[in-house]
């Protein structure tokens, strides 16, 4: 392969996954909606549509018609740029996380990730750390006390669990002995799901992807009855739609991450015995790899709506002071595992 | 391997470290002058990695990990004390911190 | 002009001309804002000398940690919702004087001292040798700096809590 036909074959991956995410996060809010709906016993958007399907697009078309409004308070060049630095950070996380195996199309090997770093997992705690800037910026730049305090509140939790998450994942790390996300998965083989071998760090890297992604019940920067609307109070129009966008595509990321690292990425146990030709056998495993993000996602909308959300004084006893810990005993316990089994 | 001199990344060091050293003489918010030890912190750093790179020799990355692990040990102590003094004189400019007590 | 040599000058302008900014902007969180920039044309130019493992960690580190906690720092220590938040200026002349002694001295030093260069010789990822040295040869001081880092974070908490009575 030159370079020239590396880079169009780059650029086909990026724009899949883009147009995929976007799908992604428009159909999570309308099935969020629709779950909500169930969970209250209501029936949900059914209008735009058949079963309201269209209604992401009359969303979406609302919002960019809506009058973009600047408060005279506002410092406005970082109020603007605000929401594109979290739209850019959500969307260029998905870069490193493998879909699937590689395939051979028309000729050329093909793997199904946009870069295979080897030191993709740092990739992505860096990136996750710059996501804060997103909304320190908006809290800060609105010029309001609302946003303010959500700016602040939200810093401050995402810094105190990147903690327990950076230490969950180096379980993952003494595990597969490399930090390249496909090396992760193909270190799952079998039944050896992180998440079967390591429950603790299991649980601690899912609490505190619930808190990095702001998501009920620790959507404390943005809670409505104390803070409006946290850091985007004083937004609207497309930058509004832009924290929109970049919270559920962060949602989106946050499955994707946890399919990868603890529940084996795109590899399903035993698929080899069947005895299924390779295309069907691919097949299966990148439908898999969706199954398993879609279900996630049906995971954080359910605990949205039947949680009830923390006070931020126990937000931050439960990261420093349980979740933390906790991430710690998960990091000896591996180090035993791999002593006694050597695996 | 690049055409580019090894001298270009120390200059380019020695600059950064002489901004930092001009933030810190010159500006009177405590928090911006902790910002200008930051770049200081990192031009040392930057010219570290260039003779680690041109050496051929990792030790050099192990000091720059040294150093950051310092850097963020003195960040969080130094603005806890930045804090502690801003409750007490309501005030961060380094100028109107001038007596031993209050 | 190689692409490589563009890419460094680009680097190295991104650096020096936001960490001119962080120095010169009168309000401070513009100046956390180029420290931003500063931190990731460093980053670029540790890639470009074959330091990716360094180039991410400095993000994690000085843009994931340090800048965020700077901030917090502009955000406590100023009157809350103000976003005019500005500072002055010192002792210009003085500063200027001493600060083009310095740089001349110390960029002559690079420019006449006979480096010693070893040929070029950049592993593909330095990752595995820094993990190496860091359990070997440098054990005592890698122990010691977690200590370090300990008794930071504990100093840090008595110091900035409230002295409850």
């Amino acid at each position: 392969m030159n370079i020239w036909e590396i880079i169009i074959i780059s650029l086909i991956k990026i724009l899949i996954i883009v147009v995929m995410l976007l799908l992604t996060v428009a159909y999570s809010v309308y099935f969020e909606r629709k779950i909500s709906a169930w969970v209250q016993n209501r029936v949900g958007p059914n209008r735009v549509g058949w079963l309201g399907l269209l209604q992401p697009f009359a969303d979406v078309f609302k919002l960019l018609f809506k009058e973009d409004i600047i408060p005279t308070a506002a410092n406005k060049p970082l109020h603007t740029l605000a929401p594109f630095i979290a739209l850019f950070v959500a969307f260029s996380t998905y870069a490193v996380i493998p879909l699937g195996p590689p395939v051979e199309l028309f000729g050329y090997k093909i793997n199904l990730v946009v870069a295979d770093v080897n030191i993709g997992i740092l990739y992505v705690l860096a990136l996750t750390s710059l996501g804060v800037y997103g909304i320190t910026f908006a809290g800060w730049s609105s010029g309001s006390k609302y946003s303010l305090l959500g700016g602040i509140r939200s810093s401050a939790q995402m810094i105190s669990y990147e903690v327990s998450m950076g230490f969950s994942i180096a379980g993952v790390l003494l595990m597969s002995q490399s930090l390249s996300p496909v090396k992760i998965v193909e270190a799952q083989h079998g039944w050896m799901w992180n998440a079967i071998l390591q429950p603790i760090g299991f649980i601690t890297f899912v609490v505190s992807a619930f808190a990095e992604t702001n998501r009920l019940p620790f959507d404390l920067p943005e809670a409505e009855p104390e803070l409006v609307g946290g850091y985007h109070t004083e937004y609207s129009s497309f930058k509004f739609a832009g924290f929109f966008l970049a919270e559920y595509a962060n949602m989106a990321i946050a499955s994707a991450l946890i399919v990868t690292l603890y529940l084996g990425g795109w590899q399903v146990p035993y698929i080899e015995k069947l005895g299924l030709s390779y295309t069907l056998t691919t097949i299966i495993q990148i439908a898999s790899m969706f199954l398993k993000i879609g279900a996630l996602l049906f995971f954080f909308i359910w605990v949205r709506w039947s949680i009830p959300r923390f006070r931020y004084d126990q937000l931050m006893s439960l990261g420093w002071k349980v979740m933390f810990p906790l991430a710690l005993v998960n990091i000896i316990w591996v180090a035993a595992l791999i002593m006694i089994f050597n695996l | 391997m690049s055409s580019i001199p090894m001298e270009y990344y120390l200059i380019l060091s020695a600059f950064m470290f002489s901004v930092g050293v001009a933030g810190v003489l010159i500006r009177r918010n405590a928090i911006v002058v902790f910002m200008c030890i930051e770049l200081m912190l990192n031009s040392a750093n930057l010219s570290l990695v260039t003779f680690s790179s041109y050496l051929g020799n990792p030790i050099g990355q192990v000091f720059v990990f040294f150093v950051m692990t310092v850097a963020a040990a003195e960040a969080a102590v130094g603005l806890a004390i930045i804090i502690a003094i801003f409750r007490n004189k309501k005030t961060v400019n380094i100028d109107e911190i001038n007596i031993f007590k209050w | 002009m190689t692409f490589y040599d563009i890419i460094f000058y680009l680097f190295a302008a991104i650096t020096l001309i936001s960490a001119l900014f962080v120095v010169s902007t009168r309000n401070i969180v513009y100046s956390a804002f180029y420290l931003l920039f500063t931190f990731f044309g460093v980053a670029g130019i540790y890639v470009l000398l074959g330091a990716d493992f360094i180039a991410v960690v400095q993000i994690m580190v000085y843009v994931g940690g340090i800048l965020i906690l700077l901030l917090f720092g502009v955000m406590l220590t100023n009157k809350i919702t103000n976003v005019e938040i500005r500072t002055g200026t010192v002792q210009l002349l003085p500063a200027a004087i001493g600060i083009g002694i310095f740089m001349g001295a110390v960029v002559a030093v690079m420019i006449w001292t006979e480096w010693k260069l070893e040929p070029a010789q950049i592993p593909l990822t330095t990752t595995k040798d820094i993990g190496h040295l860091l359990i070997t040869d440098y054990v005592l001081i890698f122990e010691l700096l977690g200590i370090l880092l300990l008794i930071a974070l504990i100093g840090a908490a008595s110091i900035a809590r409230r002295d409850q009575e």
